[in-house]
């Protein structure tokens, strides 16, 4: 209720100067790549019944202040406004889980989730596995270096972002448990046999951790 | 001694960046000031744009400016543009509009007014074929040369039709006997070998078109900087797509700066780049900004290449062991807005699995108003293997030959003489591939279970031989020792996922004596250097840059010997080399490899680059010429020749259960064995061969083609409509192995693999329904209501040559 509520009733109390003045004075504020995706909105028309969109976002453990428009999705933000570009675009309408990022420790697509949704949630992209002091790599990482996992790997981060989920939820999965566990995302290498290997590798060593 | 690399799971050197995002694709570049492009599509499937009004458009804030087909390159006849105010398919790019955001780019794309003249148009070859039937082009159904045409004369439209008694044949469900085909061959005589025959099958067969679908679209991103294009694009080669690009824009390819260092699949409709690549290349000249054109997988559907489909007659011949004798095939092509010929490898592929001494081949291919087709892993291989091996084990039910039985004695022997011109092949195990897949399989034991029943399920067990060309010869290598004493390897090939980049290198590091952590591959951007290279296509990589990179290795080699000869005395023969260093035979004096490349800098002339081999290719020569002084240049043309084609052999097993009462065919096991000579990367080999088969299994059975008859539009157009196979529809129990016997011909005797696992997962597939039904339904897609109406003898409500039924 309370995300339904922020994304559809926010403050109009943010005219496009009051708007601007607060993202001078944020200043590390992203969006000034240039990438808005705004339209006529963000360069200068009135903006009717706006919701707010300078949110704080917790991406990888770090809280990021991001303008973001109402109807924005969660890939899009991360990929044009944040510059991290790690989770992919395959379809852009939850068919291949290119895109799979974790909320809260839950896969979700990020391109059918707005972004919106995700203020004071926590969210794990593929940018944030490796251990942010030591650059080790995450559990799930280092079983699909070990098996070699992967072709063209465009499907790659989505398909480790559901391994991250899977091996939480369910640590000990049988090769049909993991399979149903990843199956939200699409391979067209179809090197699932080898996908699945490392999926079974990860729950291993994350039993062994 | 140095590890040995050659069969040994190395990890490629860009897996780290893949798995932790920062392999940056051409979607992941963003330079200042870049600006996206959205294009308009034709909502027809032909038409003609009378007049466009984009006043409101580009009046709109962020708005940047328009491209127009006047402003691309274009040809006469049935030849794409990137754009065209004539658009031969649903879905083909119009215009291109620029935006500071792509949601105001795509806003202005809805701003435009577009006047558009509905035109004729044409979906199923057939109907163009007919008498009066509709054509694909304003101006006919054929482009080609008359036939009194005068020296000089190009080629000219024509109507290309068949006659109304050819049509009788075929609405009789007979092959049109004396239909004109646009191209035939023939070989002993096929209506004699008929005649002692002791049994004839003939089929009409739909195998359908099916779209790519990488996981990446086509997405590419390009800008101008004193004078040379920097394109990033997605790309299956590199050196090659730079050539395409420069020819494509019509400016010097040392113009050109490649950017490509990961391509998110391709599987044939990458190869030296894509149409669309042209657009933010010209756009960005016209608007001197970058230009980004995200391909969405809705555009992609439409403008992402597919695989030809095919509607085929067929008559085959036996003896009563089960020995195919003759076969006729004619094929009917599919061949999309600007055309295909997949239908030449599929009838000589026909005749290698056969081998029948008698066959006679026609074929038409027509131009359709759907999206443009292009090679597909295994092009025509995998449509032929798929259609007909269900019939060859059909014809083993009805002679009382199992069905394994069947394919040994058809499968060709080293000595197979094939196809219109009798080719030859380097090396053939293709029997021992089906001897050692069948054990794997347990063949014998699982022949008790064809046929079973339990409950709503029937079991069916089915085997296939796919074979492809896997190879090609004459490219050229380039490879740089740096006082670093690191090896570095110029990779001019694509890097999509098949580890070449890497494992083409291992021979390289083998012939110097090098550990794998003292080579560096250099790939994916064109300002670094890239030798003359085969496309990344064809699975020619393995087999030409393994043999590219062997010989300017063994051309470092020497030279390493003669600068230690020089430096150290004796004679070059009398020199080892082995990790990083080289030395006297039997101990004694030495240099280390960063010596060696001190001494080639110092020395100059062809030791360092600065005078080349006569023979190498003059796309080479500037890449060598750049690198010229940085260290020992390893640098040569594969001379090492040979004779006949290089083709690689599948075997595909497969299990399959059919619930009768829903038509859903669960998969429960396969087995895939290649001959493919020496095994290079045996992780990657399978994962290529089992990723392979599952993409046939997918054309064969969940991706479905269907077009709105009335209107021309896609029905099928998202991933969900036509979805590639999942977890869901894959069988977990999946095997694999390799022959390993090595290609005489090559040095290294590694064959390539990518594209004869398609035909053996879909034939595996097709034929182990086939048994579970008792005949053989010859159609793709085998969709769970094509199946079932089948089995309940329902009347299909589609005519058994119609294509695009949904």
């Amino acid at each position: 209720m309370g995300d339904a509520e922020s994304v559809g009733l926010l403050e109009k109390k943010y005219s496009r100067r009051s708007f601007i003045k607060g993202v001078i004075a944020v200043g590390a504020t992203a969006s000034s790549t240039g990438y808005l995706l705004g339209g006529a909105q963000a360069l200068g028309a009135q903006m009717p019944g706006a919701t707010e969109r300078l949110i704080t976002l917790n991406i990888n453990g770090q809280d990021r202040r991001v303008d973001v428009l109402p109807h924005e999705t969660l890939a899009m933000t991360l990929r044009y406004r944040l510059n991290m570009t790690g989770t992919k675009f395959g379809c852009d309408r939850a068919e291949c889980g290119a895109c799979t990022v974790l909320i809260d420790g839950v896969n979700h697509y990020g391109c059918s989730m707005l972004t919106h949704q995700v203020r004071g949630r926590a969210v794990t992209t593929i940018e944030g596995l490796e251990n942010p002091d030591t650059g080790e790599l995450s559990i799930v990482q280092q079983a699909v270096l070990e098996q070699g996992g992967f072709q063209c790997a465009f499907c790659a981060p989505g398909f480790i972002m559901s391994m991250e989920a899977m091996i939480r939820v369910n640590p000990n999965p049988t090769r049909e448990e993991a399979a149903h566990a990843l199956s939200g995302n699409l391979c067209r290498c179809a090197d699932y046999d080898k996908i699945l290997t490392c999926a079974m590798r990860a729950a291993e060593l994350a039993r062994s951790v | 001694m140095a590890e040995k690399l050659i069969g040994t799971d190395i990890a490629p050197p860009d897996l780290i960046a893949k798995i932790t995002g920062r392999a940056r694709y051409s979607e992941d570049f963003r330079p200042d000031n870049m600006v996206f492009a959205k294009l308009l599509l034709s909502p027809m499937p032909h038409c003609r744009v009378r007049e466009v009004d984009a006043t409101r458009a580009l009046a709109m804030e962020g708005v940047i400016g328009i491209l127009r087909a006047e402003e691309v390159p274009s040809r006469e006849g049935p030849r794409e543009a990137c754009l065209t105010d004539e658009p031969h398919y649903e879905g083909e790019p119009v215009l291109a509009i620029a935006a500071i955001t792509e949601e105001i780019a795509a806003d202005a794309i809805e701003a435009i007014d577009v006047d558009f003249e509905p035109l004729p148009f044409v979906l199923d070859p057939l109907d163009s074929l007919r008498p009066g039937g509709p054509t694909a082009y304003t101006d006919g159904n054929r482009f080609a040369r008359a036939p009194d045409a005068e020296q000089g004369d190009g080629p000219v439209w024509s109507d290309f039709k068949w006659t109304e008694a050819d049509f009788a044949e075929i609405d009789a469900g007979r092959m049109p006997s004396d239909a004109v085909a646009i191209s035939n061959w023939d070989k002993g005589d096929v209506d004699a070998a008929f005649a002692e025959a002791d049994l004839i099958l003939e089929e009409e067969i739909v195998h359908q078109s099916v779209t790519h679908h990488p996981m990446e679209p086509r997405t590419n991103m390009a800008y101008w900087e004193n004078g040379k294009l920097f394109a990033h694009v997605s790309t299956q080669s590199a050196q090659r797509t730079k050539a395409a690009v420069a020819g494509a824009v019509g400016i010097d390819q040392e113009d050109v700066v490649l950017i490509a260092p990961y391509c998110g699949g391709g599987f044939g409709s990458k190869i030296a780049g894509t149409t669309p690549m042209q657009i933010p290349a010209i756009f960005s000249r016209k608007i001197n900004r970058p230009v980004m054109l995200r391909i969405t997988r809705y555009e992609e559907n439409y403008v992402g290449r597919a695989r030809p489909g095919f509607q085929t007659w067929v008559k085959m011949g036996f003896r009563s062991d089960g020995k195919c004798i003759g076969i006729d095939l004619f094929i009917v092509e599919e061949g999309g807005a600007y055309g295909s010929g997949d239908n030449g490898t599929a009838g000589a592929i026909a005749d290698l699995i056969y081998t029948p001494e008698n066959m006679r081949f026609r074929a038409v291919s027509m131009y359709t108003n759907t999206p443009p087709k292009a090679a597909q892993r295994g092009p025509g291989g995998a449509q032929i293997v798929s259609m007909l091996e269900p019939i060859l084990a059909k014809a083993g039910r009805e002679l009382e030959v199992d069905a394994l039985q069947m394919r040994l004695i058809n499968a060709p022997d080293p000595d197979v003489a094939f196809g219109p011109r009798g080719s030859t092949l380097t090396s053939v195990h293709a029997k021992e591939a089906l001897e050692q897949g069948a054990e794997l399989f347990d063949w014998a034991g699982k022949q008790a279970l064809s046929g079973r029943r339990e409950g709503t399920k029937v079991t069916g067990i089915g085997v296939a031989l796919s074979p492809y060309t896997a190879g090609s010869r004459g490219f050229d290598g380039l490879m740089v020792i740096r006082p670093d004493g690191k090896l570095y390897v110029h990779q001019g090939i694509g890097n999509l996922g098949t580890h070449s980049i890497s494992d083409t290198a291992r021979p390289a590091a083998e012939i110097l004596g090098l550990n794998w952590d003292q080579v560096e591959i250099v790939w994916g951007d064109s300002s670094r250097g890239m030798p003359r290279s085969s496309v990344q296509a064809g699975s020619q990589t393995t087999h030409a840059h393994t043999r590219a990179n062997h010989a300017a290795a063994t051309d470092a080699a020497r030279k390493i010997r003669q600068i230690a000869a020089q430096s150290l005395g004796g004679s070059p023969g009398d020199y080892v080399l082995d990790n990083g260093r080289v030395f006297r035979r039997g101990g004694g004096a030495g240099m280390s490899f960063a010596q060696v490349a001190e001494r080639a800098i110092q020395m100059g002339g062809e030791y360092d680059g600065h005078e080349l081999p006569d023979d190498i290719h003059r796309e080479t020569v500037p890449a060598a010429t750049m690198l010229a002084g940085e260290g020992l240049m390893g640098v040569a043309k594969d001379n090492y020749g040979g004779r006949g084609g290089v083709y690689t052999f599948v075997a595909g097993f497969a299990q399959v259960e059919l619930d009768v009462e829903t038509g859903v065919v669960d998969i429960k096991e396969f087995v895939g064995v290649t001959d493919c000579g020496t095994v290079v990367h045996p992780r990657s080999l399978g994962a290529q061969l089992f990723g392979g088969c599952i993409q046939g299994m997918g054309m064969a059975m969940t991706q479905k083609w269907v077009y709105d008859p009335k209107y021309g539009v896609a029905f099928a157009n998202r991933l969900y409509t036509a979805r590639p196979p999942g977890f869901l529809d894959i069988p977990l129990n999946m095997k694999w192995a390799a022959v390993g016997i090595a290609d005489p011909q090559t040095p290294v005797g590694a064959k390539g693999i990518g594209e004869p696992p398609v035909g053996a997962g879909a034939a595996a597939l097709t034929t182990a329904i086939a048994d579970a039904m008792g005949t053989c339904l010859c159609r793709t897609p085998l969709t769970p209501d094509i199946i079932l109406s089948e089995l309940e003898g329902r009347d299909p409500a589609f005519g058994r040559l119609d294509q695009h039924v949904g």
